[in-house]
């Protein structure tokens, strides 16, 4: 009795036994590092060191064809004569990603929150609601990308047929090929394709309110819109504020899709694609690392930020 | 009043089941016209033909792409799954100096875009001699899965009883038997949710597939899928198109469909609580 005691480190009345446990304890946290060594070493391989390698190439003028070969040309990339700084192409892309990120993400909160609403509704046809939503999210991009491309046709798609058929239209749309629709076309798929994941999240806190909340608006007898407004709304706020971060996140890095419906288009191209066609396809290692250095940090920047907020909201609260 | 309500819920749950479901609809039922069926755009095909599905398969290598995807999928899952499962017992379950900043930087890499390692990652992978080679996407693929397994492992492995690891430590038992031959089983659900998530993740991956693939037989799916091209540059094969669209969803929307619940929960284990 006594030995098991000593080895586990705990007296009977469960206090712990000091220098057995301290012993023991630096045995687990060694145990623990060696658990974890794997995992660590593998994420350090596939993300830290190629992003500083991204880091390091951006500082130089390197070229795919030939990696050895490389010098310093330090903020060259960045503030040179041809800089992305002065880079009328990079700017595009950086407003492209912009607006799509602004647009989607809006759109998705605001369709999500009346998803999630509906959803959350007690009745008896909810758990085919859920799994009819989830059929978006589980469609791969790409596929969304195309399935959505051929109802789009300008020719032969359905939405084209349909609109003309209702007198709606009078001549059909090249909805992907015109410039100042094409984007509006990409914001559609990505919602079509993403309010799923952002209602699930909403649905999520929305289950978490405590029920005697409506409950006691429900005995005063306040009106639905007021509940929703004064008691639902500012419980789950948080709940979206985080989703919203999360998909700005994801809207701002987008790429399959963009790459899919338009191709490399310069009117919907997005600061990921512009990246991808600057290392790829004119295999300038340098200035895409460059521009790829300013998307990470543009988006580090938005985290760091997001998470102040969001931390100094929840100490407030 | 209460009729109205009745109608606009109707009404409301009907849209979104017609706007989420009807997409898919419409290439299944693409996918089983003709050539000439194509152009009229009713639902139910005139004249279903399985011609789409077998030209896939004749002329295009699909059945190797499918193959492919499979294999980088499965070994994505695998590695990540053992990985991150004892990543999460010492990142859970053990208390040690630095722990909450190495949580913070395992979260951080799930921002990053894939652009940003893709200069670096294209260096890496040439450097190990896998470009144009599968084994390179079941490497670049790990970085976008393994922050979340570890990150929703973690939130599941910390809800374990603290005694059955206690019992465990009496009986001399080690930190992987006990993660895999003990704490595995009881958290068999929140496993099957994260390996399914990253499935999904590695099964839908664009980018690194198509930068580190050259030859159309290393091409997974999504890559397939995106750079298939008919006779002319200007005719799309959009029958085979959708039939191919249909093959890499039908398997993935059943999956979904059928572990909601468990899928559900990992999303939001991850995203709401962390």
């Amino acid at each position: 009795m006594e030995l098991t005691h000593t080895a586990t480190g705990v007296t009977p009345d469960g206090s712990p036994v000091p220098a057995a446990r301290a012993g023991l304890s630096a045995q687990r946290r060694r145990r623990a590092w060696w658990m974890l060594a794997p995992m660590l070493v593998v994420l350090a391989a596939v993300a830290g060191w190629p992003l500083l390698r991204t880091i390091f190439f951006s500082l130089t003028d390197a070229h795919l064809s030939s990696p050895e070969r490389w010098q310093f040309i330090w903020l060259e990339n960045y503030i040179g004569r041809y800089g992305l700084v002065l880079d009328p192409a990079w700017w595009g892309a950086v407003g492209n990603t912009l607006v799509f990120a602004l647009l989607s993400v809006t759109l998705e909160t605001l369709l999500g929150l009346g998803v999630a609403l509906l959803i959350n509704q007690p009745s008896r046809v909810r758990t085919l609601l859920r799994a009819a939503m989830l059929v978006p999210w589980a469609i791969p991009t790409v596929v969304s990308a195309k399935m959505w491309s051929w109802m789009l046709h300008d020719q032969f798609g359905v939405v084209n047929h349909y609109l003309l058929q209702w007198g709606l239209i009078h001549t059909p749309i090249a909805w992907t090929a015109d410039p100042s629709l094409a984007m509006f076309a990409i914001v559609l798929v990505d919602v079509w394709k993403t309010t799923p994941f952002m209602a699930l999240l909403i649905l999520a806190a929305l289950q978490m309110v405590p029920a005697d909340c409506y409950e006691a608006a429900r005995v005063d007898g306040v009106p639905a819109f007021t509940v929703f407004r004064r008691i639902t709304l500012p419980l789950i706020a948080p709940g979206i504020a985080v989703a919203m971060v999360f998909r700005m996140l994801d809207a701002l890095r987008v790429f399959d899709l963009i790459y899919v419906m338009t191709s490399n288009s310069r009117d919907t191209r997005s600061m990921s694609v512009f990246v991808r066609e600057q290392l790829i396809d004119f295999q300038q290692t340098g200035y895409g690392s460059a521009a790829a250095t300013l998307l990470f940090f543009t988006i580090a920047a938005i985290t760091i930020v997001a998470m102040r907020v969001l931390r100094s909201r929840e100490a407030d609260a | 009043m209460k009729a109205l309500r009745r109608i606009g819920y109707a009404a409301a749950a009907t849209l979104l089941v017609f706007v989420s479901v009807f997409p898919l609809l419409y290439a299944i039922s693409s996918s089983l016209k003709t050539r000439t069926g194509l152009f009229s755009p009713e639902l139910i095909p005139a004249e279903p033909t399985l011609a789409n599905y077998v030209s896939l398969f004749r002329e295009q290598p699909f059945a190797h792409n499918l193959l492919n995807s499979l294999l980088v999928a499965g070994g994505v899952v695998a590695l990540s799954l053992v990985l991150s499962l004892m990543a999460a017992w010492a990142l859970g379950r053990v208390s040690f100096r630095g722990r909450g900043a190495l949580l913070m930087t395992i979260l951080a890499a799930s921002m990053f875009p894939q652009v940003a390692v893709l200069s670096g990652m294209f260096e890496l992978v040439r450097w190990l001699g896998l470009y144009d080679h599968l084994g390179a996407l079941l490497i670049a693929d790990l970085m976008l899965t393994l922050p979340f397994t570890v990150w929703v492992l973690v939130t599941f492995m910390r809800q374990l009883p603290k005694e059955l690891e206690e019992a465990a430590a009496m009986d001399g038992v080690g930190p992987l038997t006990l993660v895999f031959r003990i704490f595995m089983p009881l958290l068999w659900p929140a496993v099957v949710a994260t390996g399914l998530l990253a499935f999904i993740a590695a099964w839908n991956e664009f980018l690194f597939a198509l930068t580190f693939t050259l030859s159309t037989e290393q091409r997974t799916v999504p890559v397939a899928i995106a750079l298939i091209s008919g006779s002319s540059s200007f005719e799309l094969p959009w029958g085979a198109l959708m039939a191919a669209s249909v093959i890499v969803t039908l398997p993935l929307v059943l999956l979904v469909l059928l572990f909601q619940r468990l899928i559900v929960s990992g999303l939001t284990q991850g995203a709401v609580k962390g």
